[in-house]
């Protein structure tokens, strides 16, 4: 199992998973869960009236508008990286944060390796499975290269353009 | 000029920094080549047949004195003492060694350089017209918006890892020099009738394999409301773009797939739920328009006595003035193009002491401002016509004052099998024998404008598509092979050449363009250009005449 390492009030740090990853053909035990979008549409609303909490992961390929209308249900999306180049997931990222306003955790999944960390958490991403065996200090270091930023994003960090008015 | 502030220099800083501990992880071994490449070119350092390769960005293709000369001393102390400036307004090393990158991109930030986003699927340097704010014919200056661009897309966190690598042009003059329209996004800046400012917003134009001139999705785009236009762009791009097959990846392809119309439909939605929020506040606008408008030019007479008496005594700075002078904004200003095609050398090299000289001649005689252009030449904006008799001299002493801007002997050509593990031929030495051939000045003047663009195979960077006479390198059973199109044109005019026939052997490709010539000459009306006899005569006559010895 990939550690888990969370980022809470811009410090990264190891946490327990509470979540399990279910995957489609694979039976659903009790307790907090992420599912497949397909098996979320299918069973989405007998786990969500199990009492227990429910995450959606995303293929970098499916759309966050999939999931517009049930978003205030969740408690987290779990974006894919299928490859460190594929950055879809940063789009449905910070769509999640921006447009829907998303205020459960977003999760990197997949091919997630340090040196797109300070990307990841630009664009609103909270949580994070490593595929590069980064520990928390690593992961802490990568987001932290940069102590400047050109854009606004939805991190809400101050760009320069806006650095340089006050 | 624009100039970095403490936050420009600290992001690059970072960044030198950052890129210090991959190599040093790279050399210790905790990093495989495998898992280093991904990350060296996010640094502009590429794995070439011999050695690594850095590619140093250059903004819009702007560089100051002191910028200048720190590439001739890097050059010199860890290149073979040369630089060879690109299409895309940079300057690459073709002989680094590892080891020594960090301190080379330290060298670089010295002087607020870098190597940021020349590689990788992101979105690349920005390029401009290398005339900007000295060119007459100019309705703004595109290096405001160049630079906005340059700010927004660096380090963008959510568009630096894209289907393909991105490329945006931008031009303010209706004489489009920078190619927009074979661009992923050509960016022409137009003025209303209301004198309000705006963009003509081309997408999906471009090379390679598949090459297309793109088709313009906004007619009219207010300057304002740039950012959020092209944050709609691209996130339409990076959600649906191809990333299964890296030759179908570009957003060209995309905008081809959907068709003009539904891809236009995509980004005006996404637009549309953008808003405003994402614009660059005008203070910031204001800032860097700033920075630009600090060129002081006196008042002169439109006519230099000095410089008059000087060209009617020397038919060498003559020839020079016919050629390589183009008209400044301004009276008694020239704009001083330096060709990098002397006869029998390398198109874009530039040994370290021929950037010292012209760094030296941009400080004394040229406010400090220098340009790269696309076609792979430098340009000093703003010479006074008095000084031109000096600064000739100067590029002659250098051996860079060769007279051939646009014509036949500026060659545009990849670096083709001398250095490209992707190389099918030769396209520099297919460059020096056309150029050797076009020796006699007189003939060369006398066909005029020619562009001749050569690229080593289909990748097409030497963007072959769009030469009036445009030469590709294949392979035929081991040997090397050229494929010659006619008409194509990357200007404002652009278009994508046309097929003449089957493909020569090296030996007949100088020939072959000698025989175009000779045709153009023949059946050329009035002063028509090698492309417009083209244009209006077709194909026949030119295929005759090459094939003739086939039949
Ligand atoms: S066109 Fe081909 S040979 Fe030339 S530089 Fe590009 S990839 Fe290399």
């Amino acid at each position: 199992m990939p550690t888990l390492i969370e980022l809470k009030d811009g410090v990264a740090q190891v946490a327990e998973d509470a979540f399990l990853h279910v995957a489609d053909d694979q039976d659903l035990a009790g307790g907090d869960v992420i599912v497949s979008l397909s098996r979320f549409q299918a069973e989405g609303e007998s786990l969500l009236s199990d009492g227990r909490r429910v995450g959606v992961r995303l293929e970098a390929g499916e759309a966050v508008e999939a999931l517009a209308y049930d978003l205030s249900r969740l408690a987290l999306v779990a974006l894919d990286f299928p490859k460190f180049g594929d950055g879809r997931s940063f789009s449905n990222a910070r769509l999640l944060r921006e447009r829907y306003g998303f205020k459960g955790q977003v999760r990197a999944v997949g091919d997630v390796l340090r040196e797109q960390a300070g990307f990841m958490v630009r664009v609103g991403f909270d949580a994070f499975e490593p595929a590069d065996g980064a520990n928390s200090n690593e992961w802490q270091a990568a987001t932290r290269r940069y102590h400047h930023v050109y854009q606004r994003s939805a991190d809400g960090r101050t760009p320069t353009f806006l650095e340089r008015l006050s | 000029m624009y100039q970095y502030d403490a936050l420009d220099r600290e992001m690059v800083a970072d960044r030198a920094a950052e890129f210090r501990g991959q190599v040093a992880r790279r050399l210790s071994g905790e990093l495989t080549e495998d898992q280093f490449k991904p990350l060296r070119l996010m640094n502009g350092l590429y794995l070439q047949l011999h050695a690594y390769m850095l590619r140093v960005a250059i903004p819009y293709g702007a560089l100051n004195p002191t910028q200048l000369r720190k590439l001739a001393g890097i050059g010199r102390t860890y290149d073979k003492g040369y630089g060879h400036f690109t299409t895309r307004q940079n300057l690459q090393f073709h002989w680094i060694k590892l080891r020594d990158t960090p301190d080379i991109l330290d060298h670089l930030a010295s002087v607020d350089m870098h190597a940021i986003q020349t590689s990788g699927n992101c979105i690349r340097n920005v390029t401009a017209d290398p005339y900007a704010g000295a060119t007459a014919d100019e309705v703004d200056d595109p290096r405001v918006w160049a630079e906005v661009l340059r700010q927004w897309s660096s380090f963008h966190p959510e568009f630096s890892f894209l289907p393909r690598k991105f490329k945006f042009a931008i031009t303010a003059s209706p004489k489009d020099r920078t190619a927009a329209r074979v661009h992923d996004i050509g960016l022409v800046m137009r003025q209303g009738r209301d004198g309000a400012l705006g963009f003509e917003v081309i997408v999906g134009g471009g090379m390679g394999r598949t090459p297309y001139v793109g088709p313009t999705i906004r007619e009219f785009l207010p300057v304002d409301q740039l950012l959020s236009y092209v944050e709609a762009i691209l996130r339409v791009y990076n959600r649906h773009g191809r990333r299964d097959n890296k030759y179908k990846a570009r957003i060209k392809i995309l905008v081809a797939a959907l068709g003009t119309e539904e891809f236009t439909r995509q980004v005006d939605a996404e637009w549309a739920k953008i808003g405003e929020g994402a614009n660059l506040p005008e203070a910031e606008v204001a800032r860097i328009r700033a920075a630009f408008a600090q060129t002081a030019f006196e008042t002169l007479p439109t006519r230099s006595e000095a410089f008059e008496a000087a060209r009617a005594a020397t038919s060498g700075l003559a020839r020079f003035a016919r050629n390589n002078l183009k008209p400044h904004k301004r009276a008694g200003y020239t704009i001083v193009e330096i060709s990098l095609k002397g006869i029998g050398e390398t198109p874009g090299d530039a040994s370290s002491e021929q950037m010292e000289v012209v760094a030296d001649l941009g400080e004394r005689y040229g406010q400090g401002d220098i340009r790269v252009t696309h076609e792979q030449n430098l340009v000093l904006p703003h010479i006074k016509l008095d000084d031109v008799p000096a600064v000739w001299a100067a590029l002659k002493g250098a051996g860079i004052a060769t007279p051939n801007v646009n014509l036949i002997s500026d060659i545009i050509a990849c670096p083709g099998l001398d250095y490209c593990a992707l190389a099918n031929a030769r396209a520099i030495s297919i460059a020096q024998n056309i150029a050797e051939k076009f020796r006699d000045q007189d003939r060369a003047e006398k066909v005029g404008e020619l562009k001749i663009k050569i690229s080593g195979c289909i990748n097409a960077c030497g963007h072959h598509h769009v030469g009036h006479i445009g030469i590709l390198g294949v392979d035929k059973k081991g040997e090397e092979f050229y494929q010659l199109t006619l008409g194509g044109s990357g200007a404002e005019d652009a278009s994508l050449g046309a097929m003449l026939g089957p493909a020569l052997p090296y030996e007949k490709v100088a020939e072959a363009v000698d025989t175009l010539i000779e045709v153009y000459l023949r059946e050329r009306k009035g002063d028509e250009r090698f492309l417009d006899t083209f244009r209006r005569t077709g194909v026949a006559a030119f295929k005759e005449a090459v094939y003739a010895d086939a039949h």
